[in-house]
């Protein structure tokens, strides 16, 4: 299948979802289907860096929080902002962080990235706290409008609607990286970056194409959250959950292909909102971290690899 | 005196006491990522687990919290080993280090401040010692103890650590394995069991650095995450697996951070150790004693 | 005519351990070239500083009358240089196809002057594949492969990238007589192509065959230099094989 057949049945499937959710019109569902789509996007977003590559990004909650204070900021300045273009504001925003990261570290051992990503996490999240005009430590408030804009209905739905969108986007770009010279590239580099620069592969501005387009959806997912929670502040917005999760996912899933963060991202995202309503939310963060474990030490092809094996 | 140079002198005075306890955080990472290679991000995690074991008893048994540490280093020695032994099974003897290694000690990390916190909560936790409070006043400095008495069982930890590595034979080995693994093969030593040993160690600092940790300052279990760019910019900033670097670039981590506290306010310290770390990988990622 | 390639005074130093000292070596386009030497007398290491993969400390190299300092590895081998590994680095999680598609994509198409597309590619793999016996393992994994096939798998990639100059750097190692006479066909075929071949072996009948000249390094300098015959028999290069 092609690119564009490909976007096309995901256009229909995200389109049918949205559709069975309008129907059933309960609010709850959109909250929780948000957090399982957002998911999706970030733990796309890590694997192709992490997934393709082989660079493990740990500073994912920069990324998604850059975005999200882009937002906070547009919001402040030029409320009327549509959320569309404060997702591509916080998308640049993140894609450039990633950039200087990445052109700083990844000459050095992929450790050393990790590394740098780890403590980058901390600096932004110390940038953010010191910064009074998007509130500082004390957190910001968002205005959240009643009724969608375009759509109608309540404003949750035009979230998850963009959301939806985001989705298609991230995973068509997954795939198509994937079936195309840049997702050989990927893999070379993965496998023997040495071995990949003799063959021609060059290694440095593919990783910094790979850190600038996973950042770049990390930011872009992380931009409409000060919407979806109204209040936000920097304990929140630099949960390590999102970290965890967006790590785990594809881990679980499996890393080889773009399905495996879809497949990591429903399942325990739908197990964790499950264990949330039904034991308690402080177990439910606990299940993405011991899952990710006990997957990597056990299962290190994820579900994805697991099911290819046995059809082998 | 100049009111301003006695600020300064006294934050050079507390950067180099907290780099001294800085020190004593980052031996267990020099250990584990400087010498055996193994990138244990989850060992911030740990440190802070030391610090809840000495909180244990110190408020439930009343003892003090370092005793409390020294106790409780054969069980971390002993987690350690463990640890090792599932990071050597299910990935070093796959060549599997990066992508599943380092999801694995995220992994732990998370496990155990999230553990930490459904067992003893989010709020801020401390300890009662005699030496918490009172301070040394020389002249113009003060030498708060809370300070100066981690200092000191950092320095006794580093420097014994030290003379083990460089005296006993099993510290010899150790410093084998960081070198070449497959001489010490061919001279029929088991690199696996000493690096499992090795870690073991790297992973009982944990329990010390913990303690000391709880004395200078109160802790909740998401502090350790702070503490992973501070480390990770003292090794490498320090040359991996020297200690003596290592330790050079904990006093000055710790002054740099103490003065940018002082003139800058406390909320901007721990964006020092990332610049820091940037800095160093983009000029010299050998550190500041390497070649 | 400008050598295709042009060593000049090149030294390399891994702390105080000197690796290559004042190598100078002219190689001639089209030639077949033997470079011989006992283990750790700096072959690889001349390899490696020639593509890039480590950077010399002194005198110069330049290829097809351009210097090369400063290029990355990667534009060494777009420029035309191609190299096997010593000890064969396949792409671990790439069928062994896809394995030749890395350079094909990457080294090939990135020259511009009309590169392959879909299907030409797929054929092209399978004809390299051919061409070093493995055209029946094509979809498989590396890790199915002995280390003999595996270190055909490295000549074909390095074949892959089309290159004005090859380097075989040990890839007979291991292989039976026939399998022998096989690859020295191959790289025989190549030459005749037009692609200059640096052939760096133990195996003294393949080098003898193969070679119009032979160099010989010896603990990181250039003892002989000259007709295989000759060098052969030359008595500083019978000293440092046979010992004193």
């Amino acid at each position: 299948m092609g690119s564009v057949p490909f976007a096309l049945a995901l256009v229909c499937v995200a389109a049918a979802l949205f559709a069975v959710g309008r129907w059933l019109n309960i609010s709850y569902a959109f909250f929780a289907a948000y957090v399982v789509v957002q998911y999706i996007v970030l733990g796309t977003a890590w694997n192709i860096l992490g997934g393709y590559t082989g660079y493990v990004n740990f500073g994912i909650t920069a990324f998604f929080a850059l975005g999200a204070y882009s937002s906070v900021v547009l919001y402040k300045l030029v409320p009327s902002l549509p959320l569309p273009i404060m997702m591509v504001v916080g998308g640049i925003v993140a894609g450039l962080v990633g950039l200087g990261t990445g052109y700083l570290t990844l000459r050095l051992r992929g450790v050393f990235f990790s590394i740098a990503t780890l403590a980058l996490a901390v600096v932004v999240q110390t940038l953010i706290t010191n910064w009074d005009f998007v509130g500082g430590a004390r957190g910001a408030y968002v205005l959240r409008p009643r009724v969608a804009p375009l759509i109608g209905g309540d404003y949750i739905q035009y979230l998850f609607l963009l959301m939806l969108g985001l989705c298609v986007i991230a995973l068509t770009t997954a795939r198509a990286i994937e079936h195309s010279a840049l997702g050989y590239g990927f893999a070379a580099i993965r496998d023997d970056e040495g071995a990949a620069e003799a063959s021609g592969v060059p290694t440095l501005r593919l990783k910094l194409i790979a850190t600038v387009l996973s950042g770049g959806f990390m930011g872009m997912a992380g931009a409409p959250l000060p919407y979806y929670v109204t209040y936000l502040d920097p304990s929140s917005g630099f949960s390590l959950n999102y970290a965890v999760n967006a790590i785990a996912m594809p881990l679980i899933g499996g890393t080889s292909s773009w399905l495996g963060p879809v497949v990591g991202a429903v399942l325990v995202g739908g197990l964790q909102e499950y264990i949330r309503v039904t034991i308690s939310s402080a177990v439910n963060v606990l299940v993405a971290g011991v899952l990710l474990v006990v997957f990597v030490v056990l299962a290190p092809e994820g579900i994805v690899g697991l099911f290819r094996r046995r059809r082998r | 005196m100049d009111a301003s140079l006695d600020l300064l002198l006294n934050a050079v005075i507390s950067g180099l006491l907290l780099g001294g306890f800085y020190a004593a955080v980052s031996i267990g990472v020099a250990i584990s990522f400087g010498m055996l290679d193994i990138v244990n991000i989850a060992h911030p995690g740990f440190i802070l687990l030391g610090s809840y074991v000495a909180y244990f008893a110190n408020t439930v048994l009343g003892m003090d919290p370092i005793l409390a540490a020294v106790i409780a280093l054969p069980a971390f020695y002993a987690l350690g080993a463990l640890v090792y032994q599932i990071y050597y099974i299910a990935f070093e003897r796959r060549q599997d280090q990066s992508l599943g290694g380092l999801s694995f000690f995220f992994g732990l990390l998370f496990i155990t401040e999230v553990g930490l916190v459904l067992i003893f909560g989010v709020d801020y936790r401390l300890v009662q010692a005699r030496y918490i409070g009172p301070s040394l006043n020389l002249g113009w400095v003060e030498l708060p103890l809370r300070l100066f008495v981690p200092f000191l069982v950092s320095m006794v930890m580093v420097v014994g650590l030290q003379l083990f590595l460089s005296r006993s034979f099993l510290g010899r080995a150790i410093e084998a394995v960081a070198q070449d693994q497959l001489a010490l093969r061919l001279m029929a030593a088991n690199p696996t069991r000493i690096k499992r040993v090795a870690f073991g160690l790297s992973f009982a600092t944990a329990a010390i650095a913990g303690a000391i940790l709880i004395i200078i300052q109160p802790v909740e279990p998401s502090i350790g995450r702070e503490y992973i760019g501070r480390v990770f910019a003292i090794c490498v900033l320090g040359g991996l697996g020297s200690f003596s670097g290592m330790v050079i670039a904990a006093v000055t981590l710790g002054v740099v951070e103490s003065l940018t506290a002082t003139f800058f306010g406390p909320s901007w310290a721990p964006a020092v150790s990332f610049g820091v770390l940037l800095v160093t990988l983009a000029v010299r990622p050998s550190g500041i004693l390497g070649r | 005519m400008t050598p295709l390639l042009q060593i000049s005074g090149l030294g390399k130093r891994f702390g105080g351990f000197t690796a290559l000292q004042a190598i100078d070596l002219d190689v001639q386009e089209g030639e077949r070239l033997g470079l011989i030497g006992p283990n750790g007398s700096g072959k690889s290491t001349l390899v490696n500083c020639i593509c890039g993969t480590l950077r010399h400390d002194l005198g110069s190299v330049r290829f097809g009358g351009k210097p090369l300092d400063g290029l990355a590895a990667h534009q060494r081998t777009r420029g035309g240089l191609a190299r096997s590994f010593q000890l064969p680095r396949p792409f671990g999680t790439l069928s062994l196809a896809e394995n030749l598609r890395i350079p094909i994509l990457y080294a090939v198409n990135a020259r511009g002057e009309g590169g392959l597309a879909g299907p030409a590619i797929d054929a092209r793999c399978r004809d390299l594949l051919a061409e070093v016996g493995l055209a029946d393992k094509a979809h498989r994994l590396p890790r199915d492969l002995t280390q003999i096939e595996m270190r055909k798998l490295e000549l074909a990639r390095a074949m892959a990238a089309q290159p004005k100059l090859l380097f075989a750097d040990e890839v007979m190692a291991g292989l039976s007589h026939a399998e022998i006479d096989e690859i020295i066909a191959l790289l025989f075929r190549l030459n005749g192509q037009g692609v200059t071949v640096i052939m760096i072996e133990h195996i003294m009948r393949a080098v003898m065959q193969f070679s119009q000249r032979l160099a010989v390094l010896v603990a990181g300098r250039k003892i002989a230099d000259g007709k295989p015959a000759d060098v052969v028999r030359d008595a500083e290069v019978v000293r440092a094989y046979l010992g004193e």
